[in-house]
């Protein structure tokens, strides 16, 4: 049998004035399981305090109601107290007589009739509360990293440099990411490489980091604090222990046909390959599908011009299991697939290229060794088209509906670039809006514009065709309202930026949400913007939203900050408040874990005795140190299995109930 | 049909791919047949099949993918979405049954042919388009369309939407020339909230509470119905009219919203006649009309529109700006 | 804007408030002073998603006149996905109580986020006086299965 308090807190008169007090404590201790009502000044002062903490141990209460200010004030406050007079600190409900009532009425009849009545649901909902336990569950002291580009470089550093252990899983040979692509970075025109090297040898070198390159996630299970992670180490073909990055066995192999993915495509690379001379590992793959010796069982070059032995055409793909307490997703990027957008010839012409292409073709490392030039005829260019916003802000299903931003301030970069080592050629930049919020953003366009007599146009490309051997390129101009049709030699488009395919798939096994676009949703657009709403799955870099490089490591130290902060604690305390699956009511029809947001609801085959029926059950249940308590489930449930602790069915019904008497 | 069914069943039970057959046995009259076990090919001398096997016998297999070895189950085109719908929710077991899709020219109303006047009816057969019915008072003749169930009027399609063999029908079969099935809804929709609730109160106050509609509604599979559980503390027997009471078929009604299948049987089995099926079709209608055609049981995979959500749903308050009639 | 009580009617109104928006919406509506009638009576609940259509359908049957849900605005919520599940339940839901020829007045979803102290108040300044105006709700209670 319950033993019921109610407390009624004058709040000075912030409550006294409007409610009167005495009715209230009177018709509460009329309440059924009400064995105690009382009243003070100030409830939540130490002297209140101790009025409860003695009530509860004179009166020998199991539950309390407090009357008084909204429980997102004090709620914390009342249940310590009841918990030092030895009760349960969940055996606590307050009655918001202030915010909901006090201050918000005038009328001393209606708004003391409206307190008893508040005062009477919370009393009817304690009645039903049943003491909580807050769980705890332990934190595996590592964190995993998907994705090794600048995001994951520095998320990892960071973690580890905090004294953490930290993996980093990269899909490709090497680790560096899109900014190993890149020529030049805006706004201060430092060299990416000379950058983004000395991190990833960095990386490379610390002691608390591991580095898994050519390898994916496979499989991930756990929660928060203990996530099982299966790593795919793809075969390399190649002894990671003796190979000494010489780099003989790719120049002597013999199939060179296949396209340079690090370069866009533009040229070739040999079957056996490092993606660019900095990677890390320095250590080749072979690429079976295009190796002449796996094709046809044929060749062996590199084995016989290996001195290091390392080459091993037998190699297996390794699982890796390991146990991490965080994890960051740092997928990062790729620009979107042209095919939808026929009208700028993309797919026709080499001379209309991507953006990429261009950091490509303008690198010293790259294709045609960093000279301007058309991948048509190898002419240098004597003037080019930019054409921004090629998919993004676009309004239909072709191209994204977002901004991608990085494109105004890139093509700035281009075109200053392009002028200051060719002088002759002309730049032209079609675009819709120029955006430019970013420390030293605008002065560097408008450098473009002023210092380097870039012709930047407002309007937008409706075709570009192929003319002899030049690109006609018609389009608007909307500030001057004609029409513009010109020759050019050169079309880049700066091309919309997408996250990482893969992204959805490790989404899935992470039970990360994702939005529309496949950016991974954040837990709070503002306030926790590198969190996942997934307990333990950290975001870092454009997997999360478009952003420039100095955003993208400002966000990798959050996400890292986040992580440590979690690594650092020796346990998880849950939160009580989570569903609980009814055994013997429930279905196993899956209802409720289509619902759940956190992907803490999973399925059990359990042995149930049903009233003397023995059988086994797909069953729900809930782990705790994932759920957060929204009770999306137990609505889903249609036989009322799923219940929701400190806010039950029950519970509810019961103030309905007190509400509508 | 009947034949070649009952033989069929005897090969399977010999050659032991099942060990028991889930079909109709022939009941005491000749137009109401019941679903049975049948364990033996001497058992299945009492299987029937006919315009009465209106029974769906999907919810079933629920207990029978319980028992030990295999069960053959013989499923109508319309039964089908029921038993999808219950693979969906991990209520049955595929791997143990054997389903032969039957053919279906539609199931009878035996109220109907009553209705007409017909009385001591002994047997009814199936001629052509006519119905030849016994009676004691001599043979009588009724148009088989006339006495089609309401849902068979308004059938969701020919074709088995999951089988291992079909048996009288083809796969992509058509329906014929269809009724609008939401024609009733629409009806009461562009009534008066009056009205509405006038009809609404007259049918369900003709319910006695029997559970009928509950217990042979195929997507009310719970192990304990939340009506005879505490959790709401709705299982209060003694009052008489308690919440349970008074909100049963609107409950009913939601939990199974995105989950029926439109397969008519509630409001078939129900002895007061009250037709629920018009409670359960306003969700479906609702359903299309705000998030996309959707037919429960069309597949075994799909999101139910009640576990799903777009950016875009419309808002509640649609329900305001669309019936602004008040 | 607060109602006058203009008749011996006094409607039950249930609101349910989720946590996080609506709640300290409502809050926000008490620290600034901004009067409602004091008809309406708050429940609070973790997200609009824990609102079962049960609890709405049982505050009719046991006399409330009206009852309103207030969640965070979609996009906004605090367990990301919480309000798009209420959103289709209680449209669903709604939609059906028309269809019974309930009142469609009696029931409202009204998204409300922490910092719209105004928008409370004035939502609910607007849901009770249309209460008054639909005066007491006898149909759902009377909704039942009794014999006559």
């Amino acid at each position: 049998m319950q033993r019921i308090g109610v407390f009624v807190c004058h709040c000075g008169t912030n409550i006294a004035a409007t409610v009167d007090i005495a009715r209230v404590v009177e018709a509460a201790a009329k309440e059924p399981g009400v064995v105690h009502a009382e009243d003070y000044q100030y409830m939540c002062s130490e002297a209140g305090q101790l009025k409860i903490r003695e009530a509860i141990k004179e009166k020998n209460l199991t539950g309390i109601v407090v009357c008084s200010c909204s429980p997102r004030m004090h709620e914390n406050t009342f249940r310590q107290a009841a918990q030092r007079a030895g009760i349960n600190p969940y055996m606590v409900e307050i009655a918001n007589i202030r915010e909901h009532c006090s201050w918000i009425h005038k009328d001393m009849e209606e708004a003391t009739e409206k307190a008893v009545i508040l005062a009477r649901a919370a009393i009817a909902k304690v009645l039903l509360n049943a003491p909580l336990e807050a769980g705890t569950s332990r934190v595996v002291k590592r964190a995993l990293v998907i994705g090794g580009g600048i995001a994951g470089i520095q998320t990892a550093l960071d973690i580890a440099d905090a004294g953490y252990e930290v993996d980093i899983v990269e899909k490709t040979p090497s680790i560096g990411g899109r900014m190993s692509q890149l020529d030049k970075t805006f706004p201060t025109l430092d060299c990416s490489a000379c950058i983004l090297t000395p991190k990833m040898v960095e990386a490379a070198a610390h002691e608390k980091i591991t580095i898994y390159t050519y390898s994916e996630v496979e499989k991930v299970s756990g929660f928060v604090g203990d996530f099982q992670v299966d790593i795919r180490k793809k075969a390399r073909s190649v002894d990671m222990s003796k190979c000494t990055g010489c780099g003989v066995c790719q120049e002597k192999c013999p199939s060179k046909k296949t396209p340079n993915e690090f370069n866009r495509g533009l040229n070739t690379r040999s079957a056996i390959y490092t993606p660019f001379a900095q990677a890390i590992p320095n250590v080749p793959v072979i690429d079976r599908e295009n190796c002449i010796k796996f094709k046809t069982g044929k060749c062996g070059v590199c084995a016989k011009v290996c001195q290091a032995g390392a080459i091993d055409y037998e190699q297996q793909d390794e699982i890796v299991t390991q146990n991490y307490g965080a994890i960051v997703v740092a997928t990062g990027f790729d620009t979107i697939k042209l095919d939808q957008f026929d009208e700028y010839s993309y797919s026709t012409s080499p001379d209309v290229i991507t953006s990429l292409e261009l950091e490509r073709i303008m690198n010293a490392a790259g294709p045609t060794k960093g000279h301007l030039e058309r991948m048509s005829d190898h002419r240098a260019p004597k003037s080019m088209v930019f054409i921004q916003c090629v998919g993004s802000r676009c309004a239909d299903k072709r191209g994204k509906s977002y901004c991608s931003k990085i494109c105004c301030m890139y093509t700035a970069k281009h075109a200053m670039l392009i002028r200051d080592k060719y002088p002759d050629v002309e730049v032209t930049v079609f675009y819709i809006d120029v955006r430019t919020p970013g420390k030293n953003f605008d002065e560097f366009y408008r450098r473009a514009v002023e210092d380097y007599g870039v012709n930047y146009i407002k309007g937008q490309v409706g075709k570009v065709a192929e003319k002899g051997d030049k690109l006609l390129v018609q389009g608007v101009d909307l500030l001057d309202n004609k029409r513009i049709v010109m020759e050019t030699d050169m079309v880049v488009l700066a091309t919309a930026i997408e996250p990482n395919p893969d992204v959805r798939k490790i989404a899935t096994m992470l039970t990360a949400s994702i939005d529309t676009n496949n950016f991974l949703t954040e837990s709070h657009a503002k306030l926790r913007p590198v969190e996942s709403p997934t307990a333990g799955i950290f975001l870092s870099g454009v997997c999360q939203g478009p952003k420039d490089i100095p955003e993208t490591v400002a966000q990798a130290g959050a996400a890292a900050v986040k992580v440590v902060g979690l690594l650092a604690k020796d346990h998880l305390v849950t939160n009580p408040c989570v569903a609980k699956s009814d055994t013997l009511l429930c279905n196993g029809c899956s209802s409720c874990e289509k619902v759940c947001p956190y992907g803490a609801i999973s399925y059990e085959e359990r042995e149930v005795n049903d009233h003397g029926i023995r059988e086994t059950r797909r069953v729900a249940v809930v782990n705790s140190a994932l759920c957060q308590g929204c009770g999306a489930c137990t609505v889903a449930c249609p036989s009322g299995a799923m219940d929701l602790q400190g806010f039950s069915n029950r519970q509810i019904l019961a103030e309905v109930d007190a509400i509508c008497r | 049909m009947q034949e070649r069914l009952i033989e069929r069943a005897k090969e399977l039970l010999a050659e032991g791919t099942v060990v028991r057959v889930l079909g109709w046995k022939r009941g005491d009259l000749g137009y109401d047949p019941e679903p049975a076990y049948f364990n033996s090919p001497e058992e299945l001398e009492d299987f029937v099949y006919d315009g009465f096997c209106g029974a769906n016998l999907s919810k079933y297999m629920i207990q029978a993918g319980k028992l030990e070895g295999n069960t053959l189950v013989f499923l109508k085109p319309c039964d089908t979405y029921s038993f999808n719908q219950l693979i969906k929710e991990h209520r049955v077991n595929r791997e143990k049954t054997y389903i032969i899709g039957v053919g279906c020219k539609g199931t009878l109303d035996i109220d109907k042919v009553k209705s007409a006047g017909i009385k001591g009816i002994e047997r009814v057969s199936c001629q052509g388009d006519v119905l030849k019915i016994q009676t004691i008072y001599g043979e009588k003749e009724f148009p088989f369309q006339e006495a089609l169930l309401e849902r068979c009027t308004v059938c969701k399609g020919k074709t088995h939407q999951i089988y291992d063999e079909l048996i009288g029908a083809e796969e992509g079969e058509e329906a014929g020339p269809l009724g609008n099935r939401f024609e009733m809804v629409e009806k009461l929709e562009a009534m008066s909230p009056e009205e509405r609730f006038a009809f609404w109160q007259k049918e369900l106050s003709k319910c006695i509470r029997c559970n009928a509609c509950r217990n042979v509604c195929p997507a009310c599979s719970c192990l304990k119905c939340v009506f005879d559980s505490n959790q709401f503390d709705s299982a209060q027997k003694a009052n008489a009219d308690t919440f349970e009471e008074q909100m049963f078929h609107i409950i009913r009604a939601f939990h199974v919203a995105g989950r029926c299948t439109d397969c008519g049987e509630c409001s078939r089995v129900c002895p007061q006649g009250i037709p629920l099926h018009l409670l359960n079709r306003k969700f479906i209608k609702d359903i299309n009309e705000f998030y996309g055609e959707y037919q429960a049981g069309e597949d075994t995979e799909s999101r139910a529109p009640l576990t799903n959500f777009t950016f875009e749903d419309v808002e509640p308050g649609i329900v305001s700006e669309r019936g602004g009639r008040h | 804007m607060q109602v006058e009580n203009k008749k011996e009617f006094r409607p039950k109104i249930v609101a349910f408030c989720c946590n996080w928006c609506s709640y300290a919406g409502a809050d926000l509506a008490g620290s600034s002073r901004l009067a409602y009638p004091a008809d309406v009576k708050i429940i609070r609940v973790p997200c609009s998603c824990r609102v079962n259509p049960m609890f709405i359908l049982r505050a009719f049957q046991r006399g409330a006149d009206g009852v309103i849900l207030c969640g965070c605005h979609p996009g906004d919520c605090h367990y990301t996905t919480g309000n798009y599940y209420a959103r289709r339940r209680m449209t669903l839901l709604f939609s059906m109580l028309d269809y019974l020829g309930v009142e469609h007045g009696r029931t409202r979803v009204e998204w409300v986020s922490a910092a719209e102290g105004v928008k409370f108040s004035t939502t609910m300044n607007e849901f009770v006086e249309k209460i008054y105006s639909l005066g007491e709700n006898v149909r759902l209670e009377d909704l039942r299965c009794k014999r006559d």
